[in-house]
């Protein structure tokens, strides 16, 4: 192995190397500082003998004379093997618990490989989360990739983790692992995880990427792909259903960016870079099902909307990828709306073929269409009401408004312990639709509403007199 | 030609020098890997060159071999029902090959070689030949018989032909030419980026149905001509594309999935070959062909998959048929050439897109039309192109989708707010556009109805009038609405609910023919005509809300194709009669 002490440029967290034979890009290299401390690096670009290098410590410390460099000719890898499960690593995947180093049984590159679209099998098994919102109306199926697109101070690390608490799929006991990738959040977040995986005695199953907001902020450009390589080897060599948690993407995206203006690219939107969504697309992609693979990954990906705004670059490429988003809205947080979901514009693209006869029941397609429908009426008829005074809504709209506020305050709102079975969601639903006229739903089958509207209705009015 | 040397790596973009000879659009191979790349800048013998695929551990010295060849494709037997990469490779034999993942350096051809199929002449020894003459003929699907055709360059006189089963090398036929006897095999290739020649282009006068009633009544696109579909995430515009390529009436449909999800193009794999055609019945994997390229694959095949999809289209076309190209999405194409753009270092134009982007935009929709193919027999083939653009934040002044609206003639504007309400497909009326309703009205009066276009335009100015009084109701409340502007929003709204919202995912509702699609409207304007006199004659809307007819006219849609004129009958009868009694009813007040 050839070892440099010609670095260039320090720049930011970027280092050219000169006089450098043979790099190749993509390359893993080892900076050893004169003090004797290893930090590692990656090749971003070769030209002629330069090697413009990322360093992921970040380059403190780093100076032009003394600072060797070792390029070791692969990529950047990660050592895996079952006794993953159960650890805590750092960003880059090295042990942070204390624990021994692990022995691997494979070492795997941490970018992975495209999976060919015509080895995927569709995703199309139902994950009861016991989350009405989630189940009832936006549907998760193993191998999806369903983000959160939250806000700073809303719960969604909290939503997170009742999703990995609760999550099964119904009439299976299968093996079933978490991944959680963190990229510069606080310790009293990881902390949170830490401790709620701990109670429910989940962590043996947990493994853990942990780059917390006082590391180094390049590495978590490496630590959602080293959480998926292990994901990876989980699922597709070990059949274990994997669910991955990414949070916050917006960290990571933030990380990127420094690196592209480090670089001195073309910015797209906001400063990030142009390729923002492609580099997205290949830690988001590497969710899913493979043909004649038990294990399966579903990827929960979390994020922080600058300033609550949808349009921003981050969620709006992410959405474009993604199969779906949960959407949280401050103003139901305010209204002590919890989870605050803010199910109109949320969207499950993946629900359709997971439900329905046999998977969940054959009324849940037509009710969540109805739901979503007089839920954004009764919305729209209390806008109105806010501005023209509830005088001028039609007996009809008020109906609508009263349908909304349940809606919101029964079917939405529940407790971070509560979990639901899809069965009582899905009669939830109706319990609430009973207060509308059976004229009004036309979004559902007349069959299911002989059946179940009927049933209900019965029943509700039953209720009240009784 | 001369090997090259690596000089230079940065992502997808390699630099190499030596490279003297080589030609702008050439492929090369990079590296020890054959890794494939194009060249699509020369300075000296200095070639900027866009991989392929992944280009991981490429470094400073590697060889680069050029090929001497622009990117083309293969053209022949076995397209359809394939699904190939940007680059043409077939993942079903690429999985074969190198298991789930996809890997690098892997060279397949486009066309099974050891396939052999059925080829029945229409020619024989002694007839003259030139380019585009159809010499015979293979059943490639139950579907689609492929027509076997003269490639450009080479005319003369059948000196032999043969009838057998043969492979898509084997010579079948041979003609003399005057610089002497060329082979002619049931494969030829053509470079992706350079159209295909057709004789000439004719203006688009046939709709191109597609089943989805608020395209083909208010917003249709004509066989040979351009659409595009705009819309931010989560509006709908890959169910929109899905749809298109089911129910559309063309003969081949080709399926672009460019820089989208993987699960989207399995969900095509899985739904296409157990759904059926509902003119023959037939599975309609049978007339597609599809090209993945999905988000995660290299970012520079994404850029030529678009290409190769319409140049295998544009072949389909020649042999005389209607083929649908759908592109799922431009804008996943425009970045990419904006990210290889970026790293030549070239001067950007907006949002760092580069200069060319609006001509490369137009050129490629350019390349639809109804034309006269080349060749004999005289024949005509169409084809449609409908583009998705995904705009960031759904904002329309982005630069690829104004550099579309330029070109298209359609434009089928998808609406966050009316996703939200779950109003699909969420193309807002108000907003879109189509230009060819002018070009297909003798079509549409002569096979459809006589009167379907006005039927058509009194229902949106219906929907334009609810537009206008939904501005006052918002100020003033309803009630202060005439009982004339009410009725009007009734039968906007019924217009809305009962007609424009449809569901994808319902077995009746997903397809709506264009016969069903006249009566349908009728029946809503019947309705509105007749309650417009019983107004005249003293009944109040708010009477109207309650008929039991207005239920039945909601479930119209999903009534099924071959119930649906006895049905619409009845309902007809049942407005005359239900409103009738109402107006009776305000005699006997009165």
């Amino acid at each position: 192995m050839k070892e440099y002490r010609s670095i260039g440029d320090i720049s930011g967290p970027l280092m050219l190397v000169e006089g450098v034979e043979g790099a190749k890009y993509g390359e893993l290299v080892e900076i050893e500082l004169p003090s004797g401390e290893v930090r590692r690096g990656q090749v971003l670009e070769v030209h002629f003998d330069k090697a413009l290098v990322q360093v992921f410590e970040g380059t403190q410390g780093i100076d032009l004379g003394q600072t060797k460099v070792r390029f070791l000719a692969k990529g950047i890898e990660i050592p895996l093997s079952m006794d993953i499960l159960g650890r805590i690593f750092d960003g880059l995947g090295r042990p942070k618990d204390g624990g021994p180093p692990i022995i691997p049984e494979v070492k795997r590159n941490i970018n992975g490989a495209p999976i060919n679209p015509y080895a995927r099998e569709y995703p199309n098994e139902f994950i009861q989360t016991g989350i009405s919102a989630i189940d009832g109306l936006n549907p998760m199926v193993r191998g999806q990739k369903l983000p959160f697109f939250s806000g700073s101070g809303l719960p969604h690390n909290r939503l997170a983790a009742q999703v990995a608490r609760q999550a099964k799929v119904l009439g299976k006991e299968e093996k079933f692992a978490v991944v959680f990738g963190a990229m510069g959040i606080t310790y009293e977040e990881a902390e949170f995880f830490i401790q709620d995986f701990t109670r429910t005695g989940a962590l043996e199953r947990v493994v853990m990427f942990l780059n917390l907001a006082d590391d180094p902020a390049i590495e978590r450009i490496a630590t959602p792909r080293a959480a998926l390589t292990a994901a990876e080897y989980l699922a597709f060599d070990k059949d274990i259903h994997v669910l991955v948690i990414l949070t916050d993407m917006t960290n990571y995206c933030e990380a990127l960016r420094e690196i592209s203006a480090a670089r001195k690219e073309v910015p797209g939107r906001r400063g990030y870079p142009g390729y923002l969504y492609t580099d997205l697309a290949s830690i988001y992609e590497r969710a899913g099902r493979i043909k004649g693979k038990k294990g399966s990954i579903t990827l929960l990906p979390v994020l922080t909307m600058p300033e609550d705004d949808k349009t921003h670059p981050i969620p709006d490429l992410t959405g474009y990828i993604t199969e779906g988003q949960i959407i949280f809205s401050r103003q139901l947080h305010r209204k002590k709306v919890s989870p605050p979901i803010d199910v109109l514009p949320s969207l499950s693209r993946l629900k359709d073929k997971g439900i329905g006869k046999g998977k969940t029941r054959e009324d849940h397609a037509d009710l969540y269409n109805q739901l979503y429908a007089a839920y954004a009426r009764g919305k729209e008829a209390q806008e109105l009401a806010m501005i023209l005074g509830e005088a001028a809504l039609s007996e009809m709209d008020k109906l609508y408004v009263e349908f909304a506020e349940r809606f919101e305050r029964e079917y939405i709102s529940q407790g971070e312990y509560e979990d639901r079975s899809v069965e009582e969601t899905l009669d939830l639903g109706w319990k609430l639709l009973t207060m509308l006229p059976r004229s009004e739903l036309k979004r559902i089958r007349e069959e299911y509403l002989d059946k179940y509207y009927e049933r209900f209705r019965k029943e509700v009015e039953g209720g009240s007199s009784g | 030609m001369k090997e090259g040397r690596i000089i230079r790596v940065s992502g997808p973009l390699v630099v190499a020098e030596g490279m003297e000879g080589v030609r702008m659009y050439d492929v090369v191979y990079v590296g020890e890997e054959r890794l494939m790349g194009e060249v699509i800048e020369l300075r000296g013998d200095r070639a900027s060159i866009q991989v392929y695929e992944e280009t991981g551990g490429l470094g400073v010295g590697d060889p680069v071999f050029p090929t001497g060849s622009p990117l083309s494709v293969e053209l022949g037997p076995g397209l359809m029902e394939s699904i190939f990469d940007g680059i043409q490779r077939p993942l079903d034999v690429l999985r074969e090959k190198a298991g789930d993942f996809i890997t690098r350096g892997l060279h397949l051809p486009g066309l099974s070689r050891e396939k052999k199929w059925g080829f029945v002449p229409v020619k024989k020894p002694g007839d003259e030949v030139k380019p585009g003459d159809i010499i015979g003929k293979v059943q490639e699907t139950v579907l689609i018989e492929h027509r076997i055709m003269v490639p450009p360059g080479i005319e003369g006189e059948v000196v032999d032909i043969k009838e057998g089963e043969f492979t898509v090398e084997d010579t079948v036929a041979v003609v003399r030419t005057k610089d002497g006897e060329k082979g002619i095999k049931l494969m030829q290739r053509w470079p992706v980026r350079i159209p295909r020649p057709y004789r000439e282009k004719l203006p688009p006068e046939i709709p191109m149905y597609t089943g989805q009633r608020v395209i083909d009544t208010f917003f249709p696109v004509s066989k040979g001509g351009t659409a595009c579909i705009p819309g931010p995430f989560g509006s709908g515009k890959t169910v929109t594309q899905h749809q298109l390529a089911k129910w559309s009436d063309a003969d081949i449909i080709v399926y672009i999935g460019c820089g989208e999800r993987g699960n989207e193009m399995t969900d095509v794999l899985i739904e296409f070959p157990e759904l059926k055609d509902p003119k023959s019945g037939q599975p309609l994997m049978k007339r597609t062909v599809l090209i993945a390229n999905t988000s995660n694959m290299p970012v520079a095949a994404r850029e030529a998959s678009v290409y190769t999809g319409i140049t295998i289209a544009e072949y389909y076309r020649d042999m005389g048929y209607t083929v649908a190209l759908m592109a799922d999405s431009t804008s996943r194409w425009a970045e990419a050439m904006r990210e290889i753009s970026g790293r030549l270092e070239e001067m950007p134009g907006e949002e760092g897109y580069p200069a060319y982007l609006a001509a490369r935009v137009a050129s490629f929709y350019e390349r639809a039309g109804r034309v006269k193919c080349l060749g004999s027999p005289e024949r005509e083939g169409a084809l449609t192109v409908v583009g998705a653009v995904s705009p960031p934040g759904g904002d329309l002044s982005d630069p690829v989708v104004q550099a579309t609206l330029r070109v298209v003639k359609v434009f089928w504007s998808l609406e966050a707010r009316l996703a939200y309400a779950r109003h699909f497909p969420a193309i807002n009326w108000l907003t879109s556009y189509s230009l060819y309703t002018g070009n297909i009205k003798e079509w549409v009066k002569k096979n459809v109805s006589p009167d379907f276009m006005d039927l058509s335009s009194d229902a949106m100015k219906l929907l334009e009038e609810e537009a206008e009084l939904e501005e006052i109701v918002r100020l003033v409340g309803v009630d202060a609405l005439s009982q004339r502007d009410q009725l009007i929003l009734l039968a906007a709204r019924m217009i809305r609910e009962d007609f424009l919202h449809q569901n994808a995912f319902h077995e009746v509702d997903t397809y709506t023919s264009i016969k069903k699609q006249y009566l349908m409207l009728r029946t809503i304007l019947k309705f509105y005509e007749t309650a417009k006199r019983a107004i005249e004659r003293g009944v109040t809307v708010k009477e109207l809300y309650g008929l039991p007819v207005l239920e039945r006219i909601g479930r119209m849609k999903y009534v099924p194709e071959d119930r649906i004129e006895k049905e619409i009958e009845e309902i007809e009868r049942e407005i005359d009669l239900q409103l009738k009694e109402k107006m009776e009813g305000v005699h006997e007040r009165v």
